[in-house]
Order: C-alpha cells, then structure tokens, then sequence
C-alpha cells in the first residue's frame, strides 16, 4: 500500500464523515449503530496501521514510507514515520478501540460523542506522522477542537470552567510555537521537517533588554516550543488544566487525554526541541531538569493529599511526565530510550488506571475515595486488574513502568546526580499515594451500604482490560520489543546533538563544560 | 473606439440599466408587491452576469483613455462582489418579509451600489474612483435606515451618513492634492510622480488622506466608529450585505489605489497601512469581547479581520495581494454563512440578537450547531479550517517582506480574538437550558447557506477549490 500512512490517519475522520452524514441520531438503534460503526473504525485502523510496524525497518534512521504531494499556498503534506514516532502511531490506535469500548454506556448524544473521538484519532495520528511544521502545527492545533468539546459537554459539574482552562492554556502555548514555526521558515527558509533537522539555526549569543541571551536564536526558538510542549505535557508549574480537564473529563476522554495526548508534549520535545535546537536544550537543559525533580516531588505530595481518585491519577500523571522530561533532556541513549519507553507505558498504565476508576464510577457515581472501601469482598476480579495497574504505576520489576522509569534515572544520574537523587524520592512517594489509594478503596471491610449490591466487572469491561494487561506485562518483560525499534534512531539523534554541543562555541568554554 | 469602451464597461452598463428598468416597472406596476420576484431576479442578474465576467472576459483592457481598467483583478473582485451581493439578497429574503419591511427599492439599490462597486475596483482614475464609491455609499446609507419606522435604524442610516460624508471629504481632498502635485487624475500619470521611490512631500500628504477615506469605507481603525452602531441598527440582511460585498470593493480599490496610482513608493505606505492593521486587529480582538449582541460581535470581528487582510496589502508585494484576496473570499464566505444563522436566530418569529438566547442551542438543533461551530472556530482561524489558512497566507506575505512583528502582533491578537468566539460555542453547547430558547426550525435557504459555507471551510482545506491560481493572476496583473 503506498499511501498507508495516509489511509490509516484519515480512516477514522472517514468513518466521523460517515456518522454525520448518515446516520440520524437520537433512538438506541441510531446510537448502537454509531458506537459500532466507531469501533469497527477504530478496530480497522489498529489493524491497518500493523502493516507500518511490520515494514518499518528499525535499523533505517530516516523517515520511512514518506508520502510527499503538493498542497495548498505553498505548503506541502507530507506524512512519514521513524523510530520515534512509530510506536506513538501505534499507542494511538492501540489504545482508540478500547477508548470506544469503554464508553459504550454513553447515554448522551452518542452520535457527537463517537464524531468526537473519530476526528481526534485522526488529529492525533497526523501530530504523529507529519513531516511538515505547518501540518504538524494543524493537527497539533486542531485537536484542540473535538477535546474541548469532549470535556465541555459530556464532562462532569464543573465542566465549563475546565474545557475552558483547558483550551486557553494550550491555545496561548501554541500561538507562540506558530511565531517560532514563523521564525524558523523566515531563518531556513523551509518548513520541511527532515530538511529542518539538519539545518544548523544561530546559536550566537546576543543581548535582548540588556539580558545577554547565551546560545542566541536557538534559545529563544526552544522557549518559544518549550512554552508549548510544556503546557501540553504538562510540567510543572503549568500543569494545573490538566487535573481540572481529567476530573471534568468523561472517562474515555480522560484516557485519551492521558494516554496519547499527554505525549504529543514529549513527542514534541524529541522531535523538535532535541534536535533543530541543540544548543538551546543544551543551555536550558539545568532548568528542564529542576522543573521536572520539582515536579515529581511536589506532585506526588500533591497526590498524597487528594479525596478525589481521579484526581490523584492526573497528579501522578504529572509526576510521571517528570521522569519523561528528565530523560530527553539528559539527552544520552539510555535517558532518551527511556522516555520514550515511559511514555509508551504510561499510555497503557495510566489509561488502565482511569479505566478502573470508570469501572466503580459507572457504578456508583462518585469518585470521592471515602465513598469507597472493601471492594475486594464483592469485586475480586476488579480488585486484582486493580492491583495490576497501581504496582505498574509504582513500577513493580515486571511490569513496563519499572523499565521506563530505570532507563531515565540511568540517564539523567549520568548528568546530574543531584536531580537524580531527587527524582528518587519520587519513587517512594509514588508507591505511597499509589498504595495508600488502593488500600482505601479495595482493602478492608465492606461496611458501606451503597457498596453491598456492587457488581464486579463485566464481560465487555473485562476484554476492555485484558489487552492492556498483557502489553504491560510483555513490555515489562522484554522490553526489547519497543527498545529494538526506537534504539537505531535514538543513537542518531543523541550523536547528532552530541556533535552540535560540541561544535557550537560560547564565550570560549563549550555549553557541556560550563554546565558540568 | 466609443463602441469598444462601451463594450469593456458592458457589464456594468447591464445591471445600472436592469437597476433602472426594474425601479420603473415596479413604480408603475405592483410596487411591494413585485418585491420577493424583483430580489429573486437581481439575484439571477448578478449571478449570470458574475458567470459571464468570470468566464468570458481576458486580458487587460483599459477603457476611456485608462479611466476605467478592465484585468484580472478587477474580474476577480467583480465576481466575489456579484455573488456575495446575490446571495445576501436571497438570503435576506425571508427575513425580509417575515419582518414586513421588503420594499421594492431594496433589490434595486442593492443593484445600484453594487453598480458602485463594480465600478471601483475597476478604477483607473481619480474621478472615476470618486464615482463608484459614492455611488455604493450613498445607496448604502439609505438600505441602512431601510426600517424607517424604527430609531436604531434610523440613527444608523444617519450616522453612517455623515460620519461617511466626512471621509468622502478627506478622500476628495487627498485626492486634490495628489491631482495637484502630481499633475494628473489618472494613476497611470500618479505613478510616474514617485521619483526614486519616495513621493513628495504634497503626494504624501495626499496618499495619508486618501488612506483615510479608504480605512472608513473597509472599517479600519482608527476610522470604524461607524461599524458597530451601524451594524447593530441595520436590519439584519443589510447587515450582512454591509458585512460582504462593500469590504471587497473598498478592499479591491484599496489595493488598486496603492499599488496602481502608488506602486513607485511601497515604503511610504507599507508602514501606515501595517500600522492600520495592528490597532484593527487588536481593537476588534478586545473590544469584542464584551459583547452580548451577535450583530455587534460581528462588528468588531470584521474590523479586526480587515486588519489581517490588511496585513498582505502592507506587505506590499504580489504575494500579498494575493493573500489578501484569497483572505477577502475566504472571510466573505465565513459571513455569508455566520449572517445565515443569524437571520434564523428568532423567537416567536421575532428576531434575536443577543448571545445568551443560544443556550443550549446544540441539543434542539445540533446540524445547526453544528456547522455554526465550524464557522466560528474557521472565524478564529483554529486550524484545519480555511479560516486559518487566510490567516497563514498573508502571514507568508508579511514574512517574506521580514515584518515579523507584524506577524508576532497578529498571532497575539489572533488569541485574544479566539476567545469570543469561544464563547458562542460555550453558549450553545455547554450553556444553561434557557425558559425564552430559540425557535427551531427556520428556511431551509438560510439552513442551506450555513451549510455550504460551513462545508467550504472543511473541504476548502483539500485545494481551496482551485482559488489560487486566478488569485495569482489577479494579484500578478495589479502589482506589475
């Protein structure tokens, strides 16, 4: 198939098409059709999309299966994957069918609600795939729109408020990328992505407002995307939408915002900030590294503290993407190999784990954690997938969180020892709040009323599980699987950083010592 | 030689005599009555006379000693100014007559001043300038006091006058002067009055007031004071008429002006028409967003979006204006169909206008919804909508000229801006269900304009319907 990428990102805004066009909405008939023809969609597309990682070869360091054609106003599409973007591609629609599966007791609109999700599977394959800065800026924009919507009409009391945080923090990030997007075509004269990647942007240092900027245009270009992909990530301190957007959020939508969309942040630093602007992140870098130790403290205490599960979660998110922030920018083989095994396995992790709190909110509705307790007598087999998922979130050996968060400790401890150590602690405190909420809603006795005649899980919410289980158990065992396809890129990107660092000159010592 | 100038200026010629011959008839024969099948047929006029230019016409033909060009460009704003003129008469129809205020004369001065525009931005001299532009505006001022039995009305029609008068006064002075300094009426002969690409200092003070006169007629700040009141007070299918065809034309002779009469001195009024652009589109980001009134929300969204269209005129270049027509078109079509939804906004076959009527609006008429939704995110130029992409062209422009922070003030204002259209979204999705919500239904007409135009935003993002290349062509012949 020539155009697979192509196919496999626009199959799923087909099918919305489909749904809007013809389909009415409104009786139960209309809205089962609409929930199986999104899943078919979807289910079609993770299928498709297993003919990229079966002709992707890992050991080609460039961009594969490149589709390229002219577009509008001088701008071109052009599509392609590498080793880093690869497994994005296929987390994404991997974890799209059980998004649906799991939201097949949406009672409201269920027509919008699968349009909804359709076109932001599309939106967010494109963020992925795109070789172009304008059409990266497209869909990394336009995904804005169904995920505003998600959370704005099918989320919880305060919905509002939060899909409004939500869009104005991540708009206002944006608009500053589009300036830098400005910037670097007006600099390289091209907005080619694999073009842009050996493009060698200024990095001679010059005085803004009597501030002398070390590093020069790369360091303003990296804060301009910094602002973006940090508000994505999110990092702390701007970090606050996302517990907001995840407690208003229905709960499919909480998954995809935590399992795909908080990558697009990650995704962004590996593919831009790394490499076109090597000086800058080499210059910043200290700055990234404290964010992120202080992130993964502060949010895990943060966690400690919540009555509200989800909530938790969101902030134990944050805490994770600490550990994925430390790991590019130690910018060594293992930290970067790391995050991105990190951000693979919190996609299935953290999904899994909202999963399991739309598992006894359906049920109950609420998520307060005192509202909870005992589960076990009545709900063994939730209780054991449960369990599963926060010892995968702590990072048991085993499972795929431990690797991920070994690999970025490894690498960063080789920068900087003292944020590692830092970021250490953050280990055990995860294990606290992770535990601690477990113990409270499972363990115990079950002395609440409203709990006696709660069900355990059913067979569909079953297979909704069962396909993230045996992921996190076989990354966790043999990693290799995704470390053998993203390693070849990797080692390119950290050689080619390795060599800009080392040829860019500033004020006499190179940027590595004066940071060492 | 008379016969062929005739034939260059047929078209025209065409719809001032059908404007004529329909006002005579309907004097002597049925008057209102002869109203709905007179808006229908200009309607048809305007649409076969836009296919014939758009088709038939080449080349450049000047007419009456280069008085009056006939070339790509003036064909290329003729047919944008010829549909959105017949669409806003069809659409306006129903509205029209549910509000009992269609009158005979509406569909003939509608011709008329589409007469005027016509005529403008196929200018070619001073005079003839002068003549197309008052003979838009004038029969502008009286379709804006169209309800003579109400106030808003009235005051709109009023203010639109004088306020218009004054910047007919500044234009005829500008233009005095240049004829002074420059020897001539006709642009071909202003042109060679730039020497070494700086005018002096009379020219100056003349292209300054001629600006003027134009930023009144295209709503630029700092001369828009007129806009919200008169959009707000208009009944609403003027509104919309306002809000379309007129930006083109006044946009289309902008553009004429500058590069024709003005071409040799880019430098002396890139900066001014840039400097016109910042405060328009900052002042119609800000100002907007207090408003509960859709009519005057609109208002200062077409102010602030003539600031980024006149982002690609500063940039002063082919590209530019190229950008800038393609950001005209693309902004027309967004009206049309935002004005669609607007005439169908009723309750209890009244009219509404304020914002939070929309409550909910999602839930009795999602299609409706539903395509408004496209239209706003497109209006705030949220990508993949067409409406971003009229944004990223004369950016493009801006930035191969290296007016960066004129780019940078954009982006910012372009955030800023975002936020009120946001917030019709809020109210129709995820507002409270309100006692007074909105009729449902409506005419399918305003349904179907909502829909094709929302369904060009999605689709134009595939080829933008094959725009470019005539865009180019137009903007080629005008800078060159």
């Amino acid at each position: 198939m020539a155009n697979l990428l192509s196919i496999v990102t626009f199959l799923p805004a087909l099918a919305a098409l489909i749904l809007a066009l013809f389909l009415r909405g409104g009786d139960q008939a209309a809205d089962r059709n609409a929930k199986w023809l999104a899943m078919i969609a979807t289910t079609a597309t993770f299928v498709i999309s297993l003919f990229i990682l079966f002709q992707f070869d890992p050991a080609n360091t460039g961009f594969q299966m490149v589709e390229e054609g002219t577009w509008i106003m001088g701008l071109k599409y052009k599509m392609g994957v590498d080793g880093i973007s690869v497994l994005f591609v296929m987390l994404t629609t991997f974890m799209m069918p059980l998004t649906i599966l799991s939201s097949w007791g949406v009672k409201t609109r269920v027509k919008e609600y699968m349009i909804a999700f359709l076109l932001l599977e599309t939106l967010m394959l494109g963020v992925f795939m795109a070789l172009d800065l304008v059409l990266f800026y497209l869909f990394f924009e336009a995904g804005l729109i169904p995920m505003f919507l998600i959370i704005g009409i099918w989320g919880g009391k305060e919905r509002i408020y939060a899909s409004f945080k939500f869009f104005l923090y991540t708009f206002l990030g944006s608009v500053l990328m589009l300036v830098a997007i400005v910037a670097m075509y007006a600099d390289a004269g091209t907005l080619d992505i694999p073009t842009l990647l050996t493009h060698e942007f200024s990095t001679a240092g010059f005085s803004v407002l009597g501030i002398h900027i070390v590093g020069g245009l790369q360091t303003m270009l990296w804060l301009a995307f910094f602002a973006s992909f940090a508000v994505k990530m999110p990092m702390w301190p701007v970090h606050t939408w996302l517990p907001d957007a995840h407690v208003q959020a229905p709960t499919a939508g909480s998954v995809v915002l935590a399992a795909i969309l908080l990558k697009m942040g990650g995704y962004g630093f590996l593919r831009f900030s790394l490499p076109m602007f090597p000086v800058g992140s080499e210059v910043l870098a200290p700055l990234v590294f404290w964010m992120s130790a202080i992130a993964i403290v502060y949010t895990s205490l943060v966690a400690l503290v919540q009555e509200d599960m989800k909530k938790l979660i969101a902030y134990s998110s944050v805490a994770h993407m600490g550990y994925v922030t430390l790991g590019i920018f130690s910018a060594n083989q293992q930290g970067v190999d790391g995050a991105i095994f990190q951000m693979i396995s919190h996609g299935f992790v953290s999904g899994a784990l909202f999963l399991c709190v739309g598992v006894i909110y359906d049920r109950m509705h609420t998520r307060e954690i005192d509202a909870y307790g005992g589960l076990v007598n009545r709900m063994p087999a939730y209780a054991l997938i449960f369990m599963f998922f926060t010892m995968a979130n702590v990072g048991l050996p085993g499972t795929s969180g431990f690797i991920g968060e070994f690999l970025t400790m490894m690498g960063i401890f080789q920068v900087n020892t003292w944020v590692a150590a830092v970021a250490a602690t953050g280990v055990i405190l995860s294990a606290a709040y992770a535990l601690w909420l477990y113990r409270r809603v499972v363990f115990g006795d079950l002395i609440k009323e409203s709990l006696k005649t709660i069900q355990d899980m059913n067979t569909r919410e079953r297979w909704t599980f069962a396909p993230l289980v045996v992921m996190t158990l076989w990354l966790g065992v043999y990693p290799a699987a995704a470390l053998d396809i993203i390693g070849p890129s990797v080692e390119a990107l950290v050689n080619h950083y390795d060599t800009a660092v080392a040829a860019a000159d500033l004020g006499g010592t190179s940027v590595a010592e004066a940071n060492h | 030689m008379i016969s062929a100038d005739l034939n260059t200026i047929l078209p025209e010629l065409l719809l001032a005599v059908y404007a004529m011959l329909a006002l005579l008839g309907a004097v002597y024969t049925g008057k209102d009555k002869l109203a709905p099948a007179l808006v229908w047929l200009t309607a048809a006029v305007m649409a076969i006379l836009a296919l014939w230019i758009g088709t038939a016409g080449s080349g450049t033909n000047p007419a009456f000693h280069g008085m009056f060009i006939d070339d790509a460009f003036s064909r290329f704003a003729k047919v944008v100014i010829l549909i959105a003129a017949a669409c806003v008469l069809v659409m306006g129809l129903g509205f029209m007559q549910k509000t009992k205020m269609l009158r005979f004369e509406y569909p003939v001065l509608v011709a008329l001043s589409t007469v005027g525009m016509m005529v403008m931005v196929s200018a070619g001299d001073l005079m003839t300038l002068y003549m197309g532009l008052e003979l838009m505006s004038l029969a502008l001022y009286v379709v804006a006091s169209l309800r003579r039995d109400s106030e808003m009305s009235t005051e709109a029609g009023l203010k639109y006058f004088v306020l218009g008068a004054l910047s007919s006064g500044m234009l005829l002075y500008g233009a005095s002067l240049t004829y002074g300094f420059a020897g001539t009426t006709l642009f071909s002969g202003i042109i060679n009055a730039a020497t070494e690409g700086h005018l002096s200092i009379g020219l100056l003070i003349g292209l300054v007031l001629m600006i003027s006169g134009f930023s009144f007629k295209v709503s630029a700040v700092p001369f828009h004071m007129w806009t919200p009141d008169v959009y707000q007070g208009a009944p609403t299918p003027v509104t919309a008429f306002f809000a379309t065809a007129p930006k083109v034309a006044a946009m289309g002779l902008f553009a004429r002006v500058m590069h024709d009469a003005f071409g040799g001195a880019v430098a002396d009024w890139s900066q001014v028409v840039a400097l016109i652009a910042v405060l328009s589109m900052f002042l119609g980001s800000i100002a907007a967003i207090g408003q509960t009134n859709i009519k005057r929300l609109m208002a200062y969204s077409s102010i602030a979006h003539m600031g980024y269209a006149l982002i690609g005129l500063a940039a002063g270049t082919e590209a530019g204006v190229q950008a800038m027509l393609i950001y005209m078109v693309i902004y027309v079509t967004m009206n049309v169909g935002t004005f669609a939804f607007i005439m169908s906004m009723s309750k209890d076959g009244q009219p509404v206008t304020d914002i939070r009527a929309l409550g909910m609006y999602s839930k009795r008429e999602p299609g409706r919804a539903l395509a408004m939704l496209v239209l706003l995110f497109s209006l705030a130029g949220v990508p993949p909508l067409l409406g971003f992409f009229a944004k990223l062209g004369v950016w493009q422009a801006a930035i191969a000229e290296d007016m960066v922070w004129l780019v940078v003030a954009s982006a910012i204002a372009s955030a800023i801006g975002a936020f009120y259209y946001l917030r019709i979204v809020f109210y129709m999705y995820f507002g409270e269900d309100r006692e007074d919500a909105l009729d449902a239904g409506g005419s399918p007409i305003l349904w179907g304009f909502l829909v094709v135009s929302a369904f060009i935003m999605v689709a134009g993002v595939v080829n933008l319907f094959g725009l470019e290349g005539p865009a180019a062509a137009a903007a080629a012949t005008l800078v060159n």
